[in-house]
């Protein structure tokens, strides 16, 4: 019993652990300039929060209990290693706890920290990486089978891009406004992946939605469409903020006991009203504009889905249309692959699955998943069990192979 | 302050020998404009332009016995062609010097930083 109790305490401190994990690491950053140290000292603060937590309760400020405790380890560090380095000298001088002097219109650690892990000089498959690893508080082995590489490569990939930030002195800080286009963009890619790793979170042991991933991209995608759009209207930082809330906002009736929910089969009472507004509010401001980019028309098809009070009114053709438009202004096989899914409803599923087969991502479960259930739905049911096979295999999600497990054994004789 | 290398790697495919007289002064003249802005500016160290690759002699003291031979030290096509030395208060500052360089010098610049003296 009090183990149980026990357990279930400590599964509460990491989860305030992690939500915290980003604003503090990123403040820490700042007021140390160094970002191995910063990490060592949060990881030495959280070893003393893990022990303590669970048996006294979280403080009432984790968040600032947190910053207090590992400021005071990375000062002891620093003493102790007696590091002469002039930044450590004079961090170790400072003692009171002030925010530090205006460097942009936004006043946010976190936020001068994405610019600095989104950084262009630092290559791409590592900003994500480190914005997972620093604002989001994965481990090195979740963010390794997101990218579905070995733990090792993904060690080293981080540890090269914060060799790199530290050795050739990339900033902290939000970049001047002449910069800020091109550098919105980057950031812009990357928060996608993060909101995305929260949407269909991965491991084995990983929640299916990990929502403070979810909250966490959002939280920083408002911040950045305040910065820039400072420099007036920025359609694709609106793009990526509706598409994010139109997801977000169907996250409640997505999961129900541990298995997938699709689109078609939600409860859309569950979805989140105002989010789906706010949402709609923003793509509207998108058209008007009329300067379309791959965000805007992604949160366009998201808008006509919910727009739609019963899966049987969506207007399958508008997200064609919409899809059309996407593989003119960015084609991919991902976007031919969620086409085809349009495309099924509109046509039938053979048509839809001459389309899949002929796309390249065999690596891909989603593209599995898709010709499991056309397979399905044109009665071949023996290879749609072998699709649901490979699909399941690749799946990292436990909720999505939970629903791809129970389609498979929902399958009757070939 | 951060100190930086901005070299200018040349890969083969420039034709400086039909280049027009005006077309190499008017390059001259750019970088030596952007020479003196870097000094007014603080962020000078050193530069210089190299002469060519094939005036290069390679020398090998590492054993009792040293070596001298006609270079280049690497048979390839790339090969540095000069090279700016600069402060900078952090890569940012070091990038856009270093987009100012590569137009004045009408090639690819690339910037490396230097271990901390």
């Amino acid at each position: 019993m009090s183990d149980a109790r026990a357990a279930a305490g400590l599964g509460a401190v990491e989860s305030i652990v992690r939500a915290e994990h980003g604003r503090v690491l990123a403040g820490l950053i700042r007021r140390f300039g160094d970002i191995d140290l910063a990490e060592d000292a949060l990881s030495e603060a959280l070893v003393v929060a893990l022990e303590k937590w669970p048996v006294d309760g979280p403080p009432p400020n984790p968040g600032g209990w947190l910053t207090t405790t590992a400021t005071r380890k990375a000062l002891d560090r620093i003493r102790r290693e007696k590091v002469r380095d002039t930044k450590y000298a004079e961090a170790a001088m400072i003692t009171d706890d002030t925010p530090p002097e205006p460097t942009g219109p936004v006043e946010d650690d976190r936020l001068r920290l994405i610019f600095t892990c989104c950084h262009p000089a630092l290559a791409p498959e590592n900003r994500v990486a480190l914005t997972l690893r620093l604002l989001g508080g994965l481990t090195v082995a979740e963010i390794a089978h997101a990218f579905l590489v070995p733990e090792t490569t993904m060690a080293q990939r981080i540890t090269r891009a914060k060799q790199k930030i530290k050795n050739a002195n990339i900033p902290y800080r939000v970049p001047s406004a002449s910069d800020l286009p091109t550098r919105v963009a980057t950031v812009l890619s990357v928060l996608y992946l993060v909101f995305n790793e929260g949407y269909l979170a991965s491991g084995p042991d990983a929640d299916p939605v990990r929502e403070d991933l979810c909250a966490e991209a959002i939280r920083l995608t408002r911040q950045l469409r305040e910065v820039a759009g400072a420099l007036g209207p920025q359609p694709e930082v609106d793009g990526l903020l509706a598409l994010m809330l139109l997801t977000e906002a169907r996250r409640p009736a997505r999961v129900s006991g541990g298995t997938l929910v699709t689109l078609g089969d939600q409860d859309r009472t569950l979805w989140d009203a105002s989010l789906i507004d706010e949402g709609h509010t923003l793509v509207r401001g998108c058209l008007a504009q009329n300067r379309p980019g791959p965000y805007q028309l992604q949160a366009a098809i998201n808008a006509v889905h919910t727009d739609a009070l019963d899966v049987s009114m969506t207007d399958w053709s508008q997200i064609v249309q919409l899809y059309d438009q996407l593989m003119a202004l960015a084609p991919s096989p991902v976007v031919a692959l969620n086409r085809a899914v349009a495309v099924a409803e509109l046509d039938g599923p053979e048509v839809a699955l001459a389309t899949v087969d002929g796309l390249d991502l065999a690596a891909y479960h989603a593209w599995h998943a898709t010709r499991a259930d056309l397979l399905r739905r044109l009665g071949r049911n023996d290879e749609a069990r072998g699709a649901y096979d490979a699909a399941i295999g690749l799946a990292g999600n436990t909720a999505e192979r939970a629903w791809l497990a129970g389609r498979r054994d929902g399958l009757s004789g070939p | 302050m951060t100190q930086y290398m901005l070299s200018v790697h040349h890969d083969g495919t420039e034709d400086f020998e039909s280049m027009s007289q005006e077309e190499l002064q008017r390059v001259f003249k750019a970088v030596d404009d952007f020479n003196e802005q870097l000094k007014a500016e603080g962020h000078w160290v050193f530069a210089g332009g190299l002469k060519p690759i094939e005036d290069s002699t390679v020398v090998d003291g590492t054993r009792a016995e040293p070596v001298v031979i006609d270079g280049p030290f690497a048979e390839s096509k790339e090969y540095l062609g000069g090279f700016w030395i600069i402060e900078a208060a952090d890569l940012d500052a070091a990038i856009e010097l270093a987009r100012r360089g590569s137009a004045a010098c009408a090639g690819k610049v690339e910037v490396r930083p230097f271990e901390e003296a």
